[in-house]
């Protein structure tokens, strides 16, 4: 049985998986840290791991290939990607095509970083317990999947098409339930355009945790939900129907939907 | 060479046309001429014909046969008669003028002599035409003139004394007279020169008139199109086609010039696209590399910050730390979102709270310089839906730039802030303006406040002249010249091609005074009145549509000033004009930033007296 830690930090930088560490450690998690994506999966051998954080630019093995192999390997700790804003494209594809479950743009505070492995670590937990809940077909669901026709960025945010060629948006219950709830909601304004995988919404959770929630599609705001902005609530209440946060108008669902799980 | 060249094409068709139409004219022609002549010299022969006979009548009836044969032989031997002959029934030669023929015996199955003798059947009377025959003996002489005349028994005749015709026979005899046609072949022949000579310069000058029109409205038109062409297509983008007509060819030329015109603007566009895209790359390059440094600060000293909670004189340090890592991480932010031309994150913000922090920031530049910020800011100006954050990097840039135009020397930088009512007023430049038939009316050699200004000819009888209109709408600083007032019949005309500027039926609604209107592209019709005094303008699409409200910055600074060259291209990507000095990126940044926001950026300078930067965000949008 190999021993379990909290967290392995993998970047070629090693005053980023440094601070990484610093962080966490002060959290009482347990980290180790690797400078490619080979010794991370020689780690691998010796421990499991709640979490990962992972770069995707790096040399030898690259983000995306590490997640291929661990999908060979058939490991299937969540990995929450590390990359610098101008490769968010990248950061939205590995979340669909590779089973990363969320991202953070570099460069991030202490604070930003905890929420996101907090709420990774959360969403970890809450799968597992839904797994094991559908196999041994007892107890209910811990969270509410997305609804068929739904398209979901990760396990963050949803979009449904409309007939009129407009879009809905929205967060996701898993999301939700791994933010342990949402206090207030701050929205963007009719009008704004937005850009897949750029947040779209801060959430912040009753412990004070802002969550950004990622948009899972382009587009130019064409309403807000405005039950939705004078009682957040209704978001955790009917995260699919009546708490959908924008109507937008998509400005290149077809490439933009290809990165979407359906 | 026919196949290349469209004037010759045209001017070969159009003579080979010419041709073709004078040559069956002149056939035509000729053939008339010769029928009539012919028809004279027959009118001739028969009456000269008849005359002869006529006169052989007395000798005949008297049966001198000597003086017949002298009568014939004198008159036949006169140069315009070839011979005369009678014959006789049988068709011997009873008389000739020339006598050594008398007594030969005629071929009677000659075609002349079977018009009547046709075998077998009764003599035919031969009337007028089937009395002549035109034939040439040998190559060598001249058409000849036959003309038979036949001698019929009458009741002198047969009761003559003589008694040598009885009654019986109808017909005594043949007058046969041949005219060389010697004389009328001459004519002919003259008057066909004539018509051919007429025919082949009537189709030389044709084609000489046709062909210069040819090439002065076809060819050479063409030929500046196609040298145009070579350039444009060769780069050259300032090549102009001289317009000098009004037809088709002139309008051709005019929207090809008005097609290089666009294809500059979006040459222009695809340099500046071009250095924004190296921009994006840039920026996206810098972005990779600074963010490892900046999250490395940033994760740090948000820990420690976290760490030192109750320390206060620690967690404020580590607190500026923190929040300027995190502006470090928006600039990277937006100048990819600038690269990206994306629409920036807008929140309600106060102007002035933006402008304190930026200042603050480089407070410190500022007084080791020891320049002076002065801020008059209005307190009462209205939040605006900015992106707090890129609006920051605006002024810093602003200032920044201002303090490096100061430099060295110690001076002032004012920044203002208030709320202002626009209205279309002097502020909007008309930078197009058409004619109904579509003639720019912009005259870019005379200047109204530095700005090409519109032209106008006015006309009253004959007395004309140019005035010039302001191209700012609204602020009316036009220069009339000599025009008198408009309602004494004076009319408004584009300077290009006269056409009327005057509005039919309509008069200003202020002092019904006439107006004048004119287009501007794709944003509908000016007008406007020119009465002394009166002012009235409407332009529906703009007065309409107009955001009244903005807050307006100014950040004015007493430095260098900006020369007046380097003024248009201020706001072009890696257009420094600090040299090595700056990255040329922060105006471009500016005017990204700004014109994102719906604002308007613009610059007043004098090289040494100083530089005013002029921002205006609407509000409420």
């Amino acid at each position: 049985m190999k021993k379990l830690r909290d967290i392995l930090v993998i970047d070629d930088e090693p005053t980023v998986t440094g601070a990484v560490a610093k962080i966490c450690s002060a959290e009482g998690m347990t980290v180790s840290a690797a400078g490619q994506a080979s010794e991370a999966l020689q780690n691998l051998e010796e421990h499991d791991f709640r979490l990962m954080l992972c770069d995707i630019m790096m040399p030898e093995l690259n983000g995306f290939q590490f997640l291929e192999a661990l999908a060979n390997r058939g490991i299937h700790t969540p990995v929450v990607m590390m990359t610098g804003y101008s490769t968010v494209e990248n950061a939205v594809k590995s979340m669909t095509s590779t089973g990363a479950v969320d991202y953070i743009p570099k460069p991030f505070t202490a604070d930003e970083l905890l929420t996101v492995i907090q709420r990774s670590l959360r969403c970890g937990t809450l799968q597992e317990e839904a797994e094991s809940a559908s196999l041994t077909r007892r107890g209910a669901m811990s969270y509410i999947p997305c609804p068929q026709d739904y398209y979901s960025l990760g396990y963050v945010s949803w979009a449904l098409m409309e007939e009129k060629g407009t879009a809905k948006i929205g967060v996701s219950d898993l999301f939700l339930k791994a933010a342990n709830g949402i206090r207030s909601l701050e929205l963007s304004e009719p009008g704004e355009d937005l850009l897949q995988g750029i947040p779209c919404a801060e959430a912040t959770s009753p412990d004070g945790m802002v969550h950004n929630i990622m948009c899972p599609l382009s587009g130019r705001i064409l309403e807000v939900n405005d039950q939705v902005q004078s009682a957040p609530s209704l978001v955790e209440r009917d995260p699919y129907f009546r708490g959908w946060l924008y109507r937008i108008l998509p400005s290149n669902p077809a490439s933009d939907l290809q990165w979407l799980n359906l | 060479m026919l196949n290349s060249k469209i004037g010759l094409k045209l001017t070969f068709w159009v003579v080979l046309t010419v041709l073709m139409a004078i040559g069956i004219f002149a056939y035509f022609n000729i053939q008339s001429e010769n029928k009539s002549l012919l028809m004279e010299v027959e009118r001739h022969a028969s009456q000269f014909s008849e005359h002869l006979k006529q006169d052989m009548n007395y000798d005949m009836m008297h049966a001198d046969r000597r003086r017949i044969q002298d009568g014939i032989h004198r008159i036949g031997s006169q140069d315009s008669v070839q011979s005369i002959r009678v014959f006789n029934k049988p068709g011997e030669i009873v008389y000739s003028s020339t006598p050594e023929e008398i007594g030969n015996v005629v071929d009677m199955t000659a075609d002349v002599c079977e018009r009547c003798h046709v075998e077998g059947l009764p003599l035919k009377v031969l009337e007028g035409q089937d009395r002549m025959r035109i034939f040439q003996p040998d190559d060598d002489s001249p058409r000849m003139l036959g003309i038979i005349n036949p001698i019929y028994n009458e009741e002198t005749c047969w009761t003559a004394a003589c008694h040598e015709h009885p009654e019986t026979k109808p017909v005594l005899g043949m007058l046969d007279v041949t005219l060389p046609l010697t004389e009328v072949d001459r004519n002919i022949r003259r008057s066909q020169i004539a018509v051919i000579v007429l025919a082949i310069s009537v189709i030389l000058i044709l084609s000489l008139i046709v062909g210069f029109m040819v090439r002065w409205w076809i060819d050479r038109p063409v030929q500046e199109l196609l040298t145009a062409m070579k350039h444009v297509s060769g780069g050259n983008l300032a090549y102009r086609v001289k317009v000098t007509r009004d037809d088709e060819l002139g309008m051709l030329a005019r929207s090809f010039n008005n097609m290089t015109d666009n294809l500059a603007q979006v040459r222009l566009q695809l340099f500046q696209s071009d250095k924004l895209a190296s921009l994006g790359r840039l920026a996206a390059g810098v972005a990779h590399e600074i963010n490892n440094p900046l999250t490395a600060v940033l994760t740090n000293s948000s820990y420690l910050l976290k760490r030192s909670q109750g320390h206060p004189e620690t967690s404020d340090d580590l607190q500026v730390i923190v929040s300027e890592t995190i502006r470090c991480r928006e600039i990277v932010k937006s100048l990819l979102d600038f690269a990206r031309q994306t629409v920036p994150k807008k929140r309600e913000a106060d102007i002035n709270k933006i402008i304190g922090r930026a200042a603050m920031v480089i407070e410190n530049q500022l007084t080791t310089r020891s320049v002076e910020l002065v801020m008059e800011l209005d307190p009462e100006i209205p939040n605006v839906r900015v992106d707090a954050n890129q609006i920051q990097q605006v002024f810093i840039n602003l200032l920044v730039n201002a303090s490096d135009a100061i430099g060295e020397k110690s001076g002032t930088i004012r920044i203002t802030s208030k709320a202002i009512s626009l209205n279309p007023t002097g502020v909007l430049q008309i930078k197009r303006a058409l004619c109904r038939k579509r003639h720019d009316l912009i005259d870019r050699k005379v200047q109204i406040d530095g700005k090409p200004a519109i032209s106008m000819r006015y006309r009253k009888n004959k007395e004309t002249g140019l005035i010039h209109l302001d191209p700012m709408y609204g602020s009316n600083k036009h220069n009339l010249g000599a025009m008198p007032p408009l309602d004494t019949g004076v009319d408004l005309q584009c300077p290009d091609c006269s056409a009327s500027l005057i509005v039919d039926g309509e008069l200003c609604p202020k002092c019904n005074s006439p107006i004048f209107a004119f287009e501007v592209p794709m944003k509908g019709l000016v007008k406007g009145c020119l009465r002394e005094g009166c002012n009235w303008h409407r332009w529906q699409q703009v007065d309409s549509a107009w955001d009244d409200e903005y807050v307006e910055v100014r950040v004015i600074d007493n430095g260098c000033g900006i020369p007046e060259t380097q003024l248009p291209k201020l706001f072009e990507p890696f257009a420094t004009t600090k040299g090595q000095k700056g990255t040329g990126l922060g105006l471009a940044v500016t005017w990204g930033i700004v014109d994102n926001h719906n604002g308007m950026i613009s610059v007043e300078s004098e090289v040494g007296v100083g530089t005013t930067f002029i921002i205006r965000f609407p509000v409420g949008s």
